[in-house]
């Protein structure tokens, strides 16, 4: 049964007359891309969700991302301190952002130009702007407002003038709450969303509140509907998507924390970081429920020299964290290396190096968790790519770790962190769950690492296993656990680490071309820009372009089949959200041009001339973008011989 | 689950343990170090409490005390140096069931890894950490090392240390959290031992620091007071230390000192000369960690999947056309 509905029983269902008068047919659009942008603390991310939760309860396909702002209060009407919700409406299942905005609600001038001068709005945008601030009492005001408005109009915008706050008073004392659901009501009108399914999730999200305070909320609903209704002639309708089973809309922090626990893992040990730690608080919130705990450390080393005590007294354990964190784990990762404890890693990855862009996406940190060790410390690395990936990353890394007793980083990012987007509710199966840790006996004269000579994995002893003490170390050891004295020693161990990448990598299946298996041009991608990716080789292939595209999931270690799929395209391009040199700049040239992290690697492995297009500029890529790319590289190829 | 089968094993037939079945390989430490004679005490609690070894776990940094558990037959983790406190915790978390030890040195414990010390006070989790606190960098070669005293000349002080020596006690006792705070000396080995047991019954976060001769850099520092038994203060209690008469006899200079007393523990810590032994301070009453975070609920499939059914329901929407 829906929570949703369950909670909202109680909900008054004969609502006051809200028919329009100025009302039209509304018109039918097959995708809509909406933004609300507010102060910090008003409201704008509440009101984002559950207008993008109401649309996906009628079946439209949505996909929505937080703006966030660096601080948590920045000043006030402040073009830094955009904080909201965007939110992408199509008629089919939509995987990512989308490109710029159709119609914004903006709660004051500044955050308005903020989004336009980030080139966020479409060019002929509509927006609606909170009036008040034309008639403030501080004529500053006023004139920054009268100075937006120009400028947005001169822009080509089609600004709308309402008067949210003048008419929320009309209900409430304290209009800075409850503004944000009265935009939802006029939200809900312009998208023809049903109403009722609004009020039920006013219940929903305000479910510990007092009644008064859901009354007063959905009075607010209704009245912003109406006003859109009678002074509006804005009205369209998303036709649903074909989805029919039950979808799940959470962000890709949760689904992660979800995946932890559908993994059957019982430690978390983290120290909190911007964008990974909503992981841990929704881990914080329910794994006592299920026997597991989530530790607060003193730091990001200790967190992960916890988790690995943890792993090795018991079942696998979890670190989740941020660029930064990664760094500061790698000397406690190379132990787990070297002493072949299983440990799966999180890296929800944000823009650096250094603080960089804490609360923005990024994909820097990809070679830094192949190679980023000390000594040759081989780890998995894989990379979640929309948010039902992010549930069932958990439930293989967690296997891969146990089962080859190995580190397990996996790359998520910002953008996936706080974006949200329904997919198919998971059928929960017995097997992705973690056995329990081995307490038999150890029969006499086995060995604490008996490297398979094939596979290099070797059965792992368990505190409380009798018959199987011995001192795990992070020295180079022998096959007993005994200080390597001898250099030879060290060898063996650093080839049976090495093998058991192989092991894993002979159990990969080959990645599947989107789109043709051969034509003129091949994307290559990796991690959350998959949606992006793959949207516009739709656009372009609808064009009759020969472009298809390929998304890795794998990095380290790589599936078989890409070194054949390569040759089958004249030309191989990866588009990443990290840095390569442009030959624009004037110093750049084949000697010393500096690739992203995924070509890099590419070229490395299958000697061919992978070239690359990447920006870093810290919001989810748009598909829009990639488009433009395809052609203006489809053009340098036409012209080549 | 096999946790529990093993919390619930009855063991019938009581085993008794020999030393030889805690001892290793032989210790490759000097001749000299003190270091041996806590790994005797060590091993002697082992066997007077007849610790399972598969049920026991030594967790230790890096530094000439962290081949700590290399010598003994039970569990052990030979992990980073500094961090050997937060893989203890770790281990200890889910199993309640391992006695877990930890050995650190006065460069892993007060330098490297102080913040995971002042945090292991705060977590008061239920294990006995051990400092073998020789006040100098011994495996890298006669470095200073925070506890060093001013004056000391070693490789990277080559005109003597100049910074006055952090004391451990001391700092310990400043943790509003420690629970149980111990002084002893590689020169009388039976307390040493008394101590580390009394510290194996406390439960809670046990911090021991036991002051040792390095003979290879420090050979002579503690002369002055081996030789003369005055300059050493001997705490004793009847909830604290028992002292033999003969051992009462050689050193004269004792205190009756309440363990629970706090204030006066510090105004003993804060004594460098004489060298206080004995069991500064403990409290039973401060709680675990472990007795907060660890849940009553066992971590199954079937439970895993009831539960997870439910959080599934609080985010499931059903389009139109959706089956019920």
């Amino acid at each position: 049964m829906n929570t949703n509905q369950s909670e909202t029983l109680a909900v008054r269902l004969s609502p006051k007359k809200t028919t329009s008068t100025r009302s039209r047919p509304a018109l039918v659009v097959d995708a809509h891309t909406v933004e609300i942008v507010s102060d910090s603390g008003e409201g704008a991310q509440k009101c984002g969700q559950s207008f993008g939760t109401i649309a996906a309860r009628m079946g439209i396909g949505i996909w929505t991302v937080e703006i966030i702002p660096a601080e948590i209060q920045p000043p006030a009407r402040s073009i830094e301190g955009a904080s909201g919700n965007r939110i992408r409406l199509a008629s089919r299942r939509v995987t990512n952002g989308g490109d710029e905005a159709d119609l914004v609600v903006a709660f004051n001038d500044q955050v308005m130009l903020r989004r336009a001068r980030e080139g966020e709005l479409k060019p002929d945008c509509t927006v609606l702007l909170e009036n008040k601030w034309k008639t403030h009492a501080d004529p500053a005001i006023a004139a920054k407002y009268a100075d937006a408005v120009d400028e947005m109009v001169r822009g080509g915008f089609d600004v709308r003038e309402i008067p949210m706050e003048e008419e929320c008073l009309k209900l409430v004392r304290d209009p800075r709450r409850g503004k944000n659901m009265y935009v939802l009501g006029m939200l809900c009108h312009i998208y023809s969303l049903d109403l009722q399914l609004a009020r039920e999730q006013i219940a929903f999200i305000f479910k510990k509140k007092k009644r008064a305070v859901v009354d007063s909320n959905i009075e607010l609903l209704e009245s912003g509907y109406a006003w859109a209704g009678e002074n509006l002639d804005l009205h369209f309708k998303v036709p649903p998507s074909e989805v029919k089973e039950p979808q799940m809309v959470i962000n890709g922090n949760v689904a992660i924390g979800m995946g932890v626990v559908a993994a059957g893992m019982e430690v978390c040990a983290m120290y909190p970081i911007t964008p990974a730690t909503s992981a841990s608080h929704y881990l914080s919130e329910v794994f006592s429920n299920v026997g597991g705990m989530v530790h607060q450390a003193e730091d990001e080393i200790a967190a992960c020299a916890f988790a690995i005590g943890a792993s090795y007294a018991g079942k696998c354990a979890v670190t989740i964290t941020s660029g930064p964190g990664l760094s500061l784990k790698q000397e406690t990762l190379g132990l787990a290396v070297m002493a072949e404890i299983p440990l799966v890693v999180v890296d929800v990855m944000r823009g650096g190096p250094s603080t960089g862009l804490p609360t923005k996406t990024e994909q820097s940190d990809l070679l830094f968790a192949c190679f980023g060790g000390h000594g040759d410390a081989p780890k998995v690395v894989m990379a979640t790519s929309d948010i039902e990936d992010c549930f069932y990353s958990m439930i293989t890394a967690r296997k891969i770790a146990e089962t080859f007793n190995l580190v397990v980083v996996v790359l998520t990012d910002a953008n996936l962190a706080s974006a949200q987007q329904p997919f198919p509710r998971p059928t929960l199966d017995k097997d992705w769950h973690a056995p329990p840790f081995d307490q038999s006996p150890i029969p006499e004269g086995a060995l604490a690492y008996d490297w398979d000579a094939t596979t290099g994995i070797a059965r792992r002893f368990v505190p409380g296993q009798p018959g199987g003490m011995h001192t795990l170390t992070g020295l180079a050891h022998n096959r007993k656990s005994g200080v390597a004295y001898d250099s030879s020693v060290n060898q063996e161990g650093v080839m049976h680490r090495s093998l058991k990448l192989a092991a894993l990598q002979k159990t990969l299946s080959a990645p599947e071309v989107h789109g043709d298996e051969e034509g003129d041009l091949l994307i290559i991608g990796w991690g959350s820009t998959k949606g992006a990716i793959e949207e516009a080789i739709d656009r372009v292939r609808k064009q009759g372009l020969k472009v298809s595209s390929l998304h890795l999931k794998f990095i380290q270690p790589m599936a078989s089949g890409i070194r054949e799929i390569l040759p089958r395209f004249r030309k191989v391009l990866t588009i990443e959200n990290n840095w390569s040199d442009r030959y624009e700049n004037e110093l750049i040239d084949d000697d010393n041009r500096r690739y992203t992290e995924l070509a890099t690697l590419l070229r490395a492995r299958f000697l061919v001339d992978v070239d690359c297009w990447s920006e870093v500029i810290g919001s989810p890529l748009k598909p829009g973008t990639v488009e433009k790319v395809i052609l203006e590289q489809l053009e340098t190829l036409e012209a080549q011989p | 689950m096999s946790d529990s089968i093993s919390h619930c094993m009855l063991d019938l037939a009581e085993e008794e343990y020999t030393i030889e079945d805690y001892q290793s390989a032989v210790p490759r430490w000097c001749v000299g170090c003190g270091d041996h004679g806590v790994l005797t005490a060590v091993q002697r609690l082992c066997r007077d409490e007849k610790l399972p070894p598969e049920k026991t776990v030594f967790v230790s940094g890096i530094g000439c005390s962290s081949r700590f558990p290399h010598y003994l037959k039970t569990y052990g983790f030979h992990g980073l140096h500094g961090r050997a406190l937060p893989i203890a915790q770790g281990v200890k978390i889910k199993r309640p069931d391992l006695h877990v030890f930890v050995i650190m040195g006065d460069g892993d414990c007060c330098s490297i890894g102080t913040a995971h010390w002042i945090h292991a006070l705060r977590y008061n989790m239920n294990m006995t950490a051990i400092v073998l606190d020789n006040s100098i960098y011994g495996l890298t070669k006669n470095q200073a090392s925070p506890t060093s005293p001013v004056g000391q000349i070693s490789n990277t002080t080559p005109r003597g240390s100049f910074i006055d020596p952090l004391n451990p006690i001391d700092v310990t006792l400043g943790v509003g959290s420690a629970s149980f705070v111990a002084q002893a000396v590689d020169w009388m080995p039976d307390l040493t031992h008394a101590i580390i047991q009394a510290a194996f019954h406390h439960r809670g976060f046990s911090f021991i620091r036991v002051l040792q001769r390095c003979p290879e850099f420090m050979g002579h520092k503690y002369d002055d007071w081996v030789q003369n038994p005055d300059r050493m203060l001997l705490l004793k209690h009847e909830n604290g230390l028992k002292i033999s008469d003969e051992l009462g006899r050689i050193y004269r200079n004792q205190e009756i000192h309440d363990p629970s007393q706090r204030n006066r523990a510090r105004e003993i810590a804060a004594v460098s000369d004489p060298i206080p032994v004995g069991i500064l301070y403990r409290n039973e009453d401060i709680p675990c960690y472990e007795d907060h975070q660890v849940s009553d609920v066992m971590n199954t499939p079937e439970i895993v999947d009831t539960y997870l059914q439910k959080e599934f329901d609080k985010y499931t929407i059903n389009p139109p056309g959706a089956p019920a």
